[in-house]
């Protein structure tokens, strides 16, 4: 171990030289150490990159887990609530898993890369609590989070970008599958993943050949609107696509304080996730008793009247008269792409059903002036945002 | 014989809007359509190899985002994609910058005067003002002044109250303004003459007046109240050209089990009794429904699809004097790939943004001389765009499509139509300016669409092309348009309403008359009204 001081200053991503050349606002935050940009030259701009051609954002900085070893099926089947058996190698799957209370620690996507390997991408650090309930299989649980350079690549064009940069087979890719590719002698996986909602992949490869990647990813997109995307216009299609973000939506359980802060998959609207058939998974216990019981929460996508967005919201039953406010908004914005003014609540059950009314209070300011709006808002089923092209393979050339 | 609840004459994008919110309350509703393409000059269409074209309109940002939500247009395929800024090149070789980002634009202002650097976001202030006054009269019906009927009276008093809420001071400001040129308007705080050229644009754009004739500086305002996404005086593309608008609509509209027939062109609205009977078509057909609605202008409404006879005398004058006076063209262009301006820094974001050729306010008001004399510009007025930059779907990648808005350009040439070689003439003159500022343009054109005033009259049916459905200037506008004591769409014949841009509040690609036209026929018919209001920005 060295006794040298350990970096003060955020790190930077393998990318990052490239970033830094198409940086005009210097907007950049933290994301888990990481120096990440707001924005590299317009939230908008970038925002429509993601939606009418390609936007690339870096995802270097995300938490990743390696895990290998004979177990490494019956390991990951016992820690999420889904069935893993049924994702073979070669495909990707939205995961949750959970405390013995059947509270949400985090969500994470798992890349099924061969047999007996695995990677787990996550918001938040878990080597401890993987480590954990790795007790009694035969598994290895690395953290690779520096060692796995990754570029999520999304947008209409996406598809036309990749089949530029000559990467063979990636037109029978379908959603959630993943390949891999030669990429000037280092393996390059790609998966059909994102956060947008919209057609997009996610390119992983070593650190040693990001520039490369980089490079070779922006001259093959060149003829098809290629822009480097910062965290807020990713955040906004994130929300147009209805998905949750950690410690926006919900918190990891074992780092929550307040009692009745966190919550269950099933107050997440993430029932289809919990797999009751199989025997054993953490938590398992705790959520069959919340589905006799009921749940405390409901995960809400709201479609609201107008056009104010609704910021941090109290969530009404009623427009008038209420005693007490059933829930708030977690997340919200006005969708470019829809028109429509958008936002994930949580609300007390049994309200929030799907098609119910609910009643948002909207605080906004016109000019100094701070004004207040009971908002009806519907509670939607579908994501916002889901054109076709997302899940036509092979996709189309935009 | 299939009858209807209702015809809508022209699928051009109000026609669509209208027809959608009266399919959207139930009423059996059949939109006829003269061409075999539907949009009118809401259109994308494909005439040279893989490029389309926005043949007519090519820019979208009045589209009211209320409209857009009701009908859920982004599921029937709809994605407006905003560009920023514009650019102005200068005959010296250098050019002016207008650029999306504030400070950038300040300093740019400031190469040229600091002064009008810091005057321009008073202008902006003011400017947007004005804007937000008329912005809330988008979506509602013009009150009748004359009128008594509670409706007239409490709009009356809105439009009152909105005006008093302004403070003596701007309440004359906005008189002034409704009625000055935007020549005096723009001198009032610039005195950079390329500032000031480059704003003017906006004023005589669409408009048979020169920059320095009264009423113009209200049609900058036109060009300003539009918004994408909240933020005011933005323009978008619409991804696929300005057709993905029209059918959007379209498919709202058959979504809510409207018909659309198109080749079926209307040679006569029927009247009977003092009362519409339906439509009879070119083709000899005959459809009937107790509600027409025209979505043509108002002249080739009642001057061409009607008997004289059927339309008080003094209705039938005022339309015919109502101006709606050709006087802008529009090229379209397959480049096999990006031309250069060699004013221009390579790779700036410049190149997205509108172009420019005229850098004078001189230069300016010659352009319209030449149209009063009978011609087309010698030294024209463009604004110039290339949506393929932004837009991945309209050429191959790599080549690109531009669209070039030409002004002056007159209905006739000394009175009488277009010869072909004139057409040509007119072309070349667009083309040679253009190249005077990129020298490897004239090389990349592959082919060209050369469109006068008379050719959109003949393809779309628009008197005389003019892209507003008529001039917005004051004696043509809220409760005057586009005839007094008819602007609340109903027209002078029983069940017979207008619903296209010669109706409040007027042209550009907004589908607000097509909506208010929609809420009237509605309460007409006692049905459910399906018209948003609007969004409000208070």
């Amino acid at each position: 171990m060295s006794n040298a001081e350990v970096e003060q200053r955020m790190l930077r991503s393998p990318f990052y030289p490239r970033q830094a050349e198409l940086d005009m606002l210097s907007a950049w935050h933290g994301w888990k150490g990481y120096q990440a940009a707001d924005a590299f030259y317009c939230e908008d701009m970038e925002y429509f990159a993601i939606r009418n051609s390609t936007g690339v954002f870096d995802l270097t900085p995300m938490t990743k887990y390696r895990i290998t070893g004979t177990d490494a099926l019956e390991y990951m089947d016992r820690l999420v609530t889904r069935d893993m058996r049924k994702v073979q190698p070669g495909r990707v799957a939205y995961a949750v898993w959970c405390d013995d209370q059947g509270q949400v620690i985090d969500d994470g996507t798992i890349f099924h890369l061969r047999d007996n390997e695995y990677r787990l991408c996550s918001q938040e650090r878990h080597l401890d609590w993987l480590t954990a309930a790795a007790i009694g299989f035969d598994v290895a649980v690395t953290e690779e989070t520096a060692d796995v350079a990754g570029l999520a690549v999304q947008g209409p064009t996406s598809f036309s970008v990749l089949s530029n940069m000559g990467i063979k087979g990636i037109g029978e890719l379908k959603p959630f599958g993943l390949m891999h590719a030669d990429f000037r002698g280092s393996e390059l996986m790609i998966s059909r993943t994102g956060f947008t909602g919209d057609l997009g992949y996610e390119l992983w490869i070593e650190p040693g050949k990001a520039i490369d990647l980089w490079d070779a990813l922006f001259e093959a997109g060149k003829l098809h609107g290629i822009r480097a995307i910062g965290t807020h216009a990713l955040n906004l299609a994130r929300i147009e696509a209805g998905y949750l973000q950690a410690g926006n939506e919900f918190l990891p359980a074992d780092l929550t304080v307040r009692p009745g802060r966190t919550r269950s998959p099933l107050e997440l609207g993430l029932e289809w996730l919990v797999d009751f058939k199989k025997p054993n998974f953490n938590g398992r216990r705790a959520l069959a008793e919340e589905k006799r019981r009921g749940s405390r929460w409901r995960l809400v996508k709201l479609d609201i009247e107008g056009n104010k967005a609704a910021h941090n919201s109290y969530i009404f039953a009623k427009a008038k008269r209420n005693r007490a406010a059933i829930g708030f908004v977690t997340s919200a914005a006005w969708s470019p792409v829809c028109k429509q003014n958008i936002a994930i609540g949580t609300v007390r059950a049994p309200h929030g059903a799907v098609g119910d009314s609910v009643w948002v209070e909207v605080y906004y300011q016109r000019e100094m002036h701070w004004s207040r709006v009971m908002a009806r808002a519907t509670v939607v089923d579908k994501p916002f945002w889901f054109p076709p092209r997302r899940g036509a393979t092979p996709p189309g050339p935009y | 014989m299939k009858t209807y609840d209702a015809i809508v004459v022209g699928a051009g994008h109000n026609g669509l809007a209208n027809a959608a919110f009266l399919a959207k309350a139930g009423l059996n509703v059949v939109c006829v359509e003269k061409n075999d393409y539907i949009g009118g000059a809401t259109v994308s269409r494909n005439l040279y190899e893989d490029w389309t074209y926005s043949n007519c309109s090519y820019v979208c940002s009045l589209l009211r985002p209320e409209i857009y939500r009701s009908l859920e247009l982004h599921r029937h395929g709809l994605q407006v994609t905003p560009y920023g800024g514009g650019v102005t090149f200068l005959q010296d070789g250098g050019y002016y910058g207008n650029y999306h980002d504030s400070e950038v634009a300040y300093r740019e202002k400031a190469r040229f005067s600091r002064h009008d650097a810091d005057a321009y976001e008073r202008y902006s202030s003011d400017t947007m003002r004005q804007c937000r006054f008329i912005r809330d009269f988008l979506l509602r019906t013009p009150p009748d002044p004359t009128s008594f009927k509670p409706k007239d009276i409490i709009e009356l008093v809105h439009l009152g109250a909105k005006f008093m809420e302004m403070g003596e001071d701007r309440m004359y400001e906005t008189i002034r303004f409704w009625t000055m040129s935007v020549a005096e308007y723009l001198d009032e705080y610039f005195e950079s003459d390329v500032i000031k050229t480059a704003l003017s644009g906006s004023g005589i754009i669409g408009t048979a007046l020169g920059i320095h004739s009264p009423g113009t500086a209200y049609v900058l305002l036109h060009h300003y109240m539009g918004e994408v996404d909240g933020n005011a005086g933005a323009w978008g593309f619409a991804r696929g050209g300005m057709g993905a608008v029209a059918k959007a609509l379209a498919g709202a509209y058959q979504s809510y089990g409207g018909e659309l027939r198109t080749e079926s062109g209307v040679a006569q609205i029927v009247v009977k009794n003092g009362r519409v009977k339906g439509v009879a078509l070119e083709n000899g057909e005959e459809i009937d429904a107790p509600v027409v609605v025209s979505a043509m202008d108002v002249k080739r409404t009642f001057l061409k699809c009607m008997d004289k006879n059927d339309l008080p005398e003094a209705f039938h004058n005022r339309v015919k004097n109502f101006k709606i006076r050709g006087s802008s063209g529009k090229l379209n262009i397959a480049l096999d790939g990006l031309p250069e301006f060699p004013a221009i820094p390579k790779g700036s974001t410049l190149y997205h943004s509108d172009m420019h050729t005229v850098d004078s306010m001189e230069r300016m008001e010659r352009a319209y001389d030449d149209w009063k004399a009978g011609t087309w510009s010698k030294d024209p007025y463009v604004d110039m765009l290339i949506p393929t930059l932004v837009d991945p779907t309209m050429a191959p990648p790599g080549k690109h499509f531009m669209s070039v808005f030409v002004q002056y350009c007159p209905y006739e040439i000394e009175g009488r139509r277009w010869t072909p070689e004139e057409r040509d003439a007119f072309g070349k003159t667009v083309i040679d300016q253009i190249g005077n500022h990129s020298p490897n343009f004239k090389d990349l054109i592959r082919h060209v669409e050369v469109r006068t005033p008379q050719d959109i009259e003949d393809d779309i049916g628009i008197t005389e092309g003019n892209i507003f459905h008529g001039e917005l200037t004051m004696d043509q506008l809220l409760f005057n348009r586009p005839v007094p004591g008819y602007a609340q769409y109903r027209g002078p014949v029983g069940g017979l309403y207008m619903c296209a841009s010669s109706a409040h509040p007027g042209g550009g690609v907004m589908a607000a008359p097509g909506a208010n036209a929609a809420r009237e026929i509605l309460s007409d018919l006692k049905r459910r009204n399906t018209v948003p209001e609007n969004f409000g920005d208070d």
